[in-house]
């Protein structure tokens, strides 16, 4: 097996912004496992091959910059889960221990 | 049943411009065929999340006053649609069928829902799918599964499970999908309908939420490969709002599907992929595919054996490759711009709303590959899995590339089985991914594949689909090739099942 622990999830979870919880951690943990240990098969794969990131032959798409009309404030904010003055409202950013 | 929902979108085009049916027929006879058959969503066909019934007939009449007016917009003004619901759209909620989104509208519409609207064709609604478009079932979305119209307690493949079982079922004669490692294609094959990822850049994929962005494909979803073809040519082509959308001119589908149905294939070769085949392959699957290899060296095509060695690594490269990009894409659903947030109680820091957030959010699914992203783009994992991941896209690519010069497609089963009953795989993600096996390797090299219905499996009578590839930006080749088997098969198998128990019930 590819050796993710339960303890390597719950770092990737941190990481990923997931609050997970104990009972999905023990069911992650195996389901990751052994998704992780079969596709490490890629492994075999010989080191000097070039890697391929994207499949469309162009490069540097560039166009004239010019100003053009952007989203109005009040349709950026439709959506947002809170909104204050015209801007978005956020909780804080620093947690009480900082 | 109204006989409006069983025609083409290429006839229902036909008599609405025709002047022998408006537009506002066709779409309320699909809207009353929706009402019919899509509820309740705990065991109707469920393959919408969201109809706009009023909006649907407002586009209708414009297009029925177009029409007489000598003004219509394209040759597919009037036909109704339905749109995968991770399109954007500023009259419909778009949702990913993710908690994270509901009830979210977005403040722009997709590219090809701009064109959709331009070339006025009439939207009826947003289809289910996997969240985020990540499974091969729909049992991956927040609001339920829907269910294949061939056998309602099966599943009707996913990610595009909606869009599929809408067309399947007659409550739509074309919708959208999205294809990253077969969203379009496994469900074509398993309702019985056509399914078209074209290649790679030549669908604009603005206002597509983004799951894997070097393998997303926006496409077609239809019951007739020249609807599809139509389709095709109304979304496709260059558009400056998306980086990676390529310049080319789109090929010629529609002339190719149209010349590809008068059954001529002498002077094509067709490669056999000798790897999709054998353990894990149902046996009718195999009978169906065989016999769809014969009818098209009837046909007059040169059929020969391929061998792409390196596609056995494609299954494990996209299970790297899409959730380290579904890892970063997902990253923007933070609490903070649109969409939930929980835990805003000011006690939270920022950075514990969004993880409450996602966390209540997501599915298990999204945070599974979410999860496995991150540790594939780790620091200590990021040479071994990631960067041998693109390597095997490399390997991928040089198979195809060998395959075609010494032949013009090449051709598959779409997916090894039929569709397997809701719930068997729901577990276990594994099984559930072996769904995409033949699928995947045109995503991950960005050339042009299908799947065209090919028969019904001898083993339990449900819809087969015949895999065919083309080279990128040779979509053409695979429209002529499906379109001459297609005509060559003829009307052997109703495209709309009987859902009389389901109508009676209502």
């Amino acid at each position: 097996m590819s050796d993710i622990t339960r303890d390597d999830v719950a770092h990737l979870a941190r990481l990923a912004r997931l609050a997970v919880s104990d009972a999905e951690l023990d069911v992650f943990s195996g389901q990751i496992d052994a998704i992780v240990d079969t596709v490490s098969k890629v492994g075999e794969i010989p080191d000097d091959v070039p890697p391929t990131a994207q499949v469309v032959p162009q490069t540097n798409v560039l166009r004239p910059d010019e100003t053009e009309p952007s989203l109005p404030r009040d349709v950026a904010l439709a959506g947002a889960p809170a909104a204050e003055e015209g801007r978005f409202r956020v909780p804080r950013i620093l947690g009480e221990e900082l | 049943m109204n006989e409006l929902i069983d025609l083409d979108a290429a006839e229902l085009a036909r008599r609405i411009h025709g002047r022998e049916v408006s537009s506002v027929e066709v779409t309320r006879a699909h809207l009353e065929r929706i009402d019919a058959v899509d509820g309740p969503a705990e065991s109707g066909v469920h393959a919408f999340l969201h109809v706009d019934a009023e909006g649907a007939l407002a586009a209708a009449e414009a297009a029925d006053r177009a029409i007489a007016d000598g003004t219509a917009a394209s040759a597919l003004a009037g036909v109704p649609i339905a749109l995968k619901d991770n399109l954007t759209t500023t009259d419909m909620p778009t949702t990913c069928a993710s908690r994270i989104l509901e009830g979210w509208r977005p403040p722009y519409d997709a590219t090809v829902v701009t064109r959709l609207r331009a070339a006025g064709l009439v939207p009826l609604g947003k289809t289910n799918l996997d969240e985020f478009a990540m499974g091969s079932s729909t049992e991956n979305s927040a609001f339920g599964p829907s269910r294949n119209p061939w056998d309602l307690t099966r599943i009707p493949g996913g990610s595009g499970g909606g869009s599929s079982s809408a067309v399947a079922a007659g409550e739509a004669p074309l919708a959208l999908g999205s294809d990253t490692g077969g969203s379009i294609r496994q469900p074509g094959a398993v309702t019985g309908t056509v399914g078209v990822k074209p290649t790679y850049g030549t669908v604009s994929r603005y206002g597509l939420v983004a799951f894997s962005s070097s393998l997303d494909q926006i496409g077609p979803c239809a019951r007739s490969v020249l609807d599809a073809a139509l389709l095709h040519e109304v979304i496709g082509g260059h558009d400056r709002n998306d980086q990676t959308s390529v310049s080319a001119p789109l090929p010629p589908v529609v002339e190719a599907a149209l010349a590809g149905a008068r059954g001529d294939l002498a002077g094509v070769r067709i490669g056999v992929v000798t790897e999709f085949s054998g353990e894990g392959y149902q046996p009718g699957v195999l009978a169906a595919f065989t016999d769809a290899v014969r009818a098209l060296g009837e046909l007059g095509a040169e059929v020969v054996e391929v061998s792409c060695p390196s596609f056995a690594y494609a299954l494990p490269a996209y299970y790297l490759i899409a959730p380290s990009e579904a890892s970063s894409n997902l990253a923007r659903f933070d609490a903070m711009r649109y969409g939930l947030r929980v835990g805003d109680d000011g006690e939270h820091a920022s950075d514990e709303v969004m993880s409450l957030t996602r966390e209540a959010g997501f599915g298990a699914e999204v945070k599974r590959r979410i999860m496995i992203g991150t540790h594939a783009l780790s620091a200590g994992s990021y040479d071994a899995l990631y960067g041998k991941a693109q390597k095997a896209r490399t390997l991928i690519v040089r198979d195809f590339t060998a395959a075609f010069e010494t032949c013009d497609v090449l051709i598959s089963p779409t997916t090894p089985t039929t569709a397997f009953p809701i719930g068997e795989r729901a577990d276990d993600p594994l099984a559930m991914y072996l769904a995409d096996l033949c699928t995947i390797p045109s995503n991950l090299a960005g050339n042009a594949a299908l799947s065209v219905p090919c028969g019904r499996s001898a083993d339990d009578g449900l819809p087969v689909g015949l895999q065919v590839m083309a080279p990128a930006l040779a979509d053409d080749r695979a429209y002529r090739v499906a379109a001459a088997y297609e005509a060559a098969q003829g009307a052997t198998t109703p495209r709309i099942p009987e859902l009389r128990a389901l109508e009676a019930s209502r």
